[in-house]
């Protein structure tokens, strides 16, 4: 710290009036003896110079970027998609380097520990053989997978990524909640945490004095690639799918770190070796940093009834074939229970106690352990010994202070008795408080942290700061975010400016290759590319429809009927409002792009929400008719948007071929579709210009043709114009091009089936006459698009 | 007691399947004491691309197989020739519930035959209150580990109706114990509930009954198809012992042994995952043979 270390009176006076630390808890802010701590007074004293609106337009900053970026996370409801936005605190909380660093060594012990535990559970087992660890604990935990039991990871370490809860106690000294070794989250929320931060908070002071977190990704990334076998094969991210509850930060870490998003179902096992499917066939995979739990990972030996895992995975990690980060099975080390031993297990292992304790725990399992914690009921948390859950997120099937949380009516005694190896009483912890901005001022908040942690080379990393759990109240059991509390990101500060950094080494430019599109991948960016045009094509059918009702008043008019049979056969009922109308279409389209929020840019998706959000907005009331029409011109300009948003902007990758490639086999049959039934044989006037108001092509028949429009007009515009993006032969074009880019396209002299079934249909169309388009001709234009859909399918995309 | 086994099984498919895995669990093995295998051989058709085989957790002997092009149906073929050794007549040095508690309280180990891993909820055995009353109703206090494997057993097997249509492979053991019906593995399961219910470690043993009984005795219930039966522990000294609650009996020359853990899911003959929506059927023919 520059200066002296005092706080500015405006500080004192206003933002700090009812800031009152409660006796016998620790507060961030203020030392025990009612002094500021001297790291929080250059942000303190910032913040009193602002004005409150000065405040309130910061903060706005600040949730605008985390909105913009499309941060959020899911909670686990009845609605899997719902989705949350990210819930900042927008005052961080602030530690010296010199407090962390000590932190830091604790947990580095820690770290070392744990991985010593899980080797040994999955080894020699000496732990229990020797007493040190109940047999029960390790048999009957859910964590421990047995056909994982003597394998040693092909890197020779179980543990690579860590995060540990932390607190700090009453007398000042921190201890930990939990351990997370599964598939710890926060490291990408870390990362926008700071970037909003950086918004709020853009002064330079005390700024230049945080610690950067750029470097501990740019470190655990070359240490993931410097994992045996990692060198010329890929290193992905394996998730669970976009109904986890931290997805986002998937499709984050993924597109920061340039790793590769994949599911389960992307990779197949073949000769002992992990494959991704794309869609230039099955390619190598090396490191596989795993946001899944290990019991999903393998139908085949693990959880049978996972959907979402590879069969094999288990047969590959067995054969030394790929890295897990971390290993299946690390969980174990996550059981509460564990907690109890491991103090003793540390003095066992390492020949030393724990640097940082944990928190205090006893197992019923054991006499004495049991009869302290009935004694002591009233200071403790009890519940399940073999949950992995950190001790404040309380379930209703546990006791806190004496009484039970879901207000069963059950004397506590029996209940231990009758549990007791299933049991665990904690210590009920009470946790520093440290200051949230609430209607003008700050209040005490209690706060956990979460510190992220990576192997490398050298030992462990750790991501300085950026996330810390913030309690809703006063109460530390409201601390999940599931129960409304909020997170914010954490400032390590050192005394002086910090060097800038980087996620990559500065001069040393490379460009990646990033590999081939994974199959699912390209498959839903091609149905993506179908659903959005599939919705555009109901948009402008439906607007003709109410814009023809607007003019006859009449549903029964014979190009009302038309209308509506064609909507019909895309189950779109032209009775119900427009939302419910609209929304099948939309919604699917929502379902392959939340698929591939890695693959396509930010704005996109936001257009994409955009979208929604507007047709959710659509009164229930609007009239049908002129009201619906305008309405549906509104939708038709939004949906433009992301079409522009996405085609302007995507590379030319091959993702961008699938996505396009489904637009245009989309529009070529949707305009097929409005020619049959409003050109076609033997079609009374007044039709054909439904199909050139779908086509968009009004303007430019009046000025060519300058007649009525006619069945063979509107069949030249629609169909056989090369010029014409709305036409069918437009698009063969477009789809033959994009074919001929596509992997495989030509493989000795001889074309890909795709472009098999495209190249005589797109001759065909340009030597055609409009006379030669009949209805038959074009029946048989829609089953060949439908054949090349297949072929697409069976070539690249399963 | 010598063997020929002979055992076909189907699994055909509606729809061909790509990449399908197939974790098979058909070959007997050595068991000190107890049973000796001279020849064992597993034929499969289609011919896999990959073929290998591994030992389990449990110390089973499992076949992986990998389809790497698309196959609509697996056909397997066991043919074993196994010696069942004559077991002594077990003398009784188990203790009470109480006695096993305590000696399973001093057991540190986690090796695959420690009693721990048998005493807890499994893949597909989970708690069940009706069973374990049932369980303490039958068994009367003080009765040794061993009494009560015997008793509870018996107990089953007068309540329970074999019934080889009323289940089928998903069929939990507390909707076969309230229906009080089932088939072998029904029976096992409820019998493994009820036993960890009063606290003995139990698990689950695959493999085959003699198909031809000996002149003047009954055929044995589960005699063409696969059959299962119950392992428990009685406590350090007599260890594991084998009982078959389908037929009321210690297990001995009659039955062959394939796999045991602590579920059918541990055991399963035929673990599979396939990339299909169709419909699948499968057939299984047993033969047992005497030599």
């Amino acid at each position: 710290m520059t200066g002296p270390a005092r706080l500015h009176p405006q500080a004192r006076a206003s933002l700090l009036a009812d800031y009152t630390v409660q006796p016998g808890v620790a507060d961030e802010l203020f030392e025990p003896d009612g002094a500021i701590r001297p790291v929080w007074v250059p942000f303190m004293n910032q913040l009193a110079r602002l004005s409150p609106e000065d405040i309130a337009a910061h903060f706005t900053r600040g949730d605008q970027y985390l909105r913009d970026a499309g941060v959020f996370y899911r909670q686990y409801s009845a609605d899997p998609q719902q989705e949350r936005d990210w819930p900042l605190s927008h005052i961080p909380v602030i530690l010296h380097e010199d407090e962390w660093s000590e932190i830091c060594a604790g947990l580095s012990q820690r770290a070392d520990l744990l991985e010593r535990v899980v080797a040994d559970l999955y080894g020699a087992a000496n732990l229990v053989c020797d007493g040190h660890l109940p047999p029960d604990l390790v048999a009957q935990n859910p964590e421990w997978h047995r056909p994982l039991v003597g394998i040693t990871p092909a890197s020779g370490h179980f543990l690579h990524f860590l995060a540990f809860e932390i607190g700090r106690s009453p007398d000042g000294s921190w201890l930990v909640l939990g351990d997370r070794t599964q598939a710890p989250s926060g490291a990408g929320f870390a990362l926008e945490n700071r970037m909003a931060t950086a918004r709020i908070f853009p002064e330079p002071f005390p700024r230049a004095n945080i610690r950067r977190l750029a470097g501990f990704f740019r470190a655990f990334r070359n240490a993931m690639d410097a994992l045996p076998g990692a060198d010329g094969r890929r290193t992905a991210i394996l998730t669970p799918g976009p109904g986890n509850d931290t997805y986002f930060e998937h499709t984050y870490i993924a597109r920061y770190l340039g790793l590769v998003l994949l599911e389960g179902d992307d990779l197949i096992v073949q000769n002992g070796a992990v494959q991704v499917r794309t869609v230039s066939g099955p390619q190598p995979v090396g490191v596989l940093w795993r946001r899944l739990d290990a019991a999903y990972a393998d139908p085949l030996e693990l959880n049978q009834n996972s959907q979402i895992g590879t069969p094999g995975l288990v047969d590959a990690i067995r054969q030394s074939n790929v890295n897990m980060v971390n290993a299946l099975g690390s969980g174990i080390v996550e059981t509460r229970a564990f907690m109890a031993f491991l103090p003793k297990i540390a003095e066992v292992l390492l020949g030393e106690p724990l640097k940082l304790p944990n928190i205090a725990t006893w197992w019923c399992g054991q006499p004495s352990e049991r009869d302290y914690v009935k004694d002591h009921a009233d200071r403790m948390l009890i519940g399940q010994a073999l949950s992995r859950a950190l001790p404040f997120d309380i379930d209703a099937d546990a006791a806190l202070a004496g009484a039970f949380r879901g207000g069963q009516d059950q004397p506590l005694d029996a209940w231990i008795d009758a549990n007791a190896a299933g049991l665990v009483g904690q210590e009920a912890v009470t946790l520093s408080t440290t200051p949230a901005w609430s209607e003008g001022r700050l209040l005490p908040r209690p706060m956990t942290v979460r510190v992220m942690a990576a192997r490398t080379p050298q030992g462990w990393t750790f991501l300085p700061g950026g996330y810390a759990r913030i309690g809703r109240s006063d109460d530390a059991t409201a601390l999940p975010m599931q129960q409304g509390g909020s997170v914010a990101d954490v400032w390590v500060m050192r005394d002086h400016p910090v060097p800038d950094e980087t996620l990559f080494d500065p001069g040393n430019f490379r460009r990646e290759d990033i590999g081939a599109l994974p199959s699912r991948a390209a498959d839903n960016l091609y149905w993506l590319g179908r659903y959005v045009e599939r919705t555009e094509g109901a948009i402008r059918l439906l607007r003709a429809y109410h814009q023809r009702l607007a003019e006859a008043g009449n549903a029964a008019d014979t190009r009302l009927t038309r209308i509506a049979d064609l909507l019909g056969g895309l189950s779109i009922d032209v009775n119900l409002p427009l939302q419910a109308a609209l929304e099948p279409a939309l919604g699917a389209a929502r379902i392959c792009a939340g698929k591939v929020r890695d693959r396509f840019s930010v704005d996109g998706w936001a257009a994409l929400a955009d979208l929604t959000s507007s047709l959710q907005a659509l009164s229930g009331t609007l009239q049908p008719g002129d009201d619906c029409a305008r309405a549906l011109g509104v939708l038709l300009r939004k949906i433009t948007g992301f079409n522009g948003l996405v085609h302007e902007n995507m590379h030319r990758t091959s993702g961008w071929r699938f996505l396009t490639f489904g637009r245009a086999i989309e529009r070529a049959d949707g305009a097929a579709a409005v020619l049959l039934a409003f050109a076609g044989d033997n079609i009374a006037p007044g039709l054909p210009d439904v199909a050139l108001e779908y086509g968009d092509s009004n303007i430019t028949h009046q000025r060519r043709y300058r007649i009525d429009p006619t069945r063979d007009t509107v069949t030249d515009l629609m169909v056989l114009d090369a010029n014409n993006p709305r036409a069918v032969l437009f698009q063969l074009t477009a789809m033959r091009r994009i074919a001929q880019d596509l992997p495989s396209a030509e493989v000795e002299g001889r074309v890909s089936a795709v472009l098999r079934a495209l190249l005589p249909l797109e001759a065909g169309l340009v030597v055609a006459d409009p006379v030669d388009i009949t209805a038959d001709r074009l029946l048989d234009l829609r089953r060949a698009l439908s054949d090349i859909s297949g072929r697409l399918a069976a070539a690249y995309l399963i | 007691m010598r063997y020929e086994i002979r055992l076909s099984i189907g699994n055909h498919y509606g729809a061909p399947s790509d990449h399908a895995r197939t974790l098979v669990r058909l070959l007997p093995s050595d068991l000190p004491g107890r049973q000796i295998v001279s020849s064992r051989l597993l034929s499969v058709d289609p011919a896999p691309s990959e073929r290998y085989e591994t030992v389990d957790f449990f110390g089973n002997a499992s076949t992986v197989l990998v389809f790497h092009a698309p196959i609509d149906r697996i056909d397997l073929t066991l043919r074993a020739r196994v010696e069942r050794l004559l077991q002594p007549a077990i003398l009784d040095l188990s203790p009470d519930l109480a006695g096993l508690a305590a000696e399973l309280a001093a057991y540190r180990s986690l090796g695959p035959g420690a009693p721990h891993h048998y005493t807890g909820p499994s893949p597909r055995i989970a708690p069940d209150p009706a069973i374990a009353d049932f369980a303490r109703s039958v068994v009367p206090p003080g009765a040794t580990a061993l009494q009560t494997v015997e008793t509870l057993g018996r107990a089953l097997h007068a309540q329970m109706r074999f019934d080889a249509e009323a289940t089928d492979v998903d069929t939990t053991p507390s909707e076969a114990f309230a229906n009080r019906h089932g088939v072998c593995q029904d029976f096992s399961h409820v019998m493994i509930a009820g036993l960890r219910g009063l606290g003995v470690p139990a698990g689950y043993v695959s493999g085959f009954l003699r198909t031809v009984p000996p002149p003047g005795q009954p055929r044995l219930e589960g005699a063409d198809a696969m059959h299962a039966w119950v392992s428990a522990w009685c406590g350090a000294e007599n260890g594991w012992v084998e009982y078959d609650p389908t037929n009321a009996c210690t297990v001995n020359q009659d039955h062959i042994t394939v796999a045991c853990g602590r579920d059918y899911s541990d055991v399963s003959p035929v673990r599979g995952t396939l990339r299909t929506s169709g419909e699948q059927d499968s057939h299984q023919k047993v033969d047992v043979v005497p030599l």
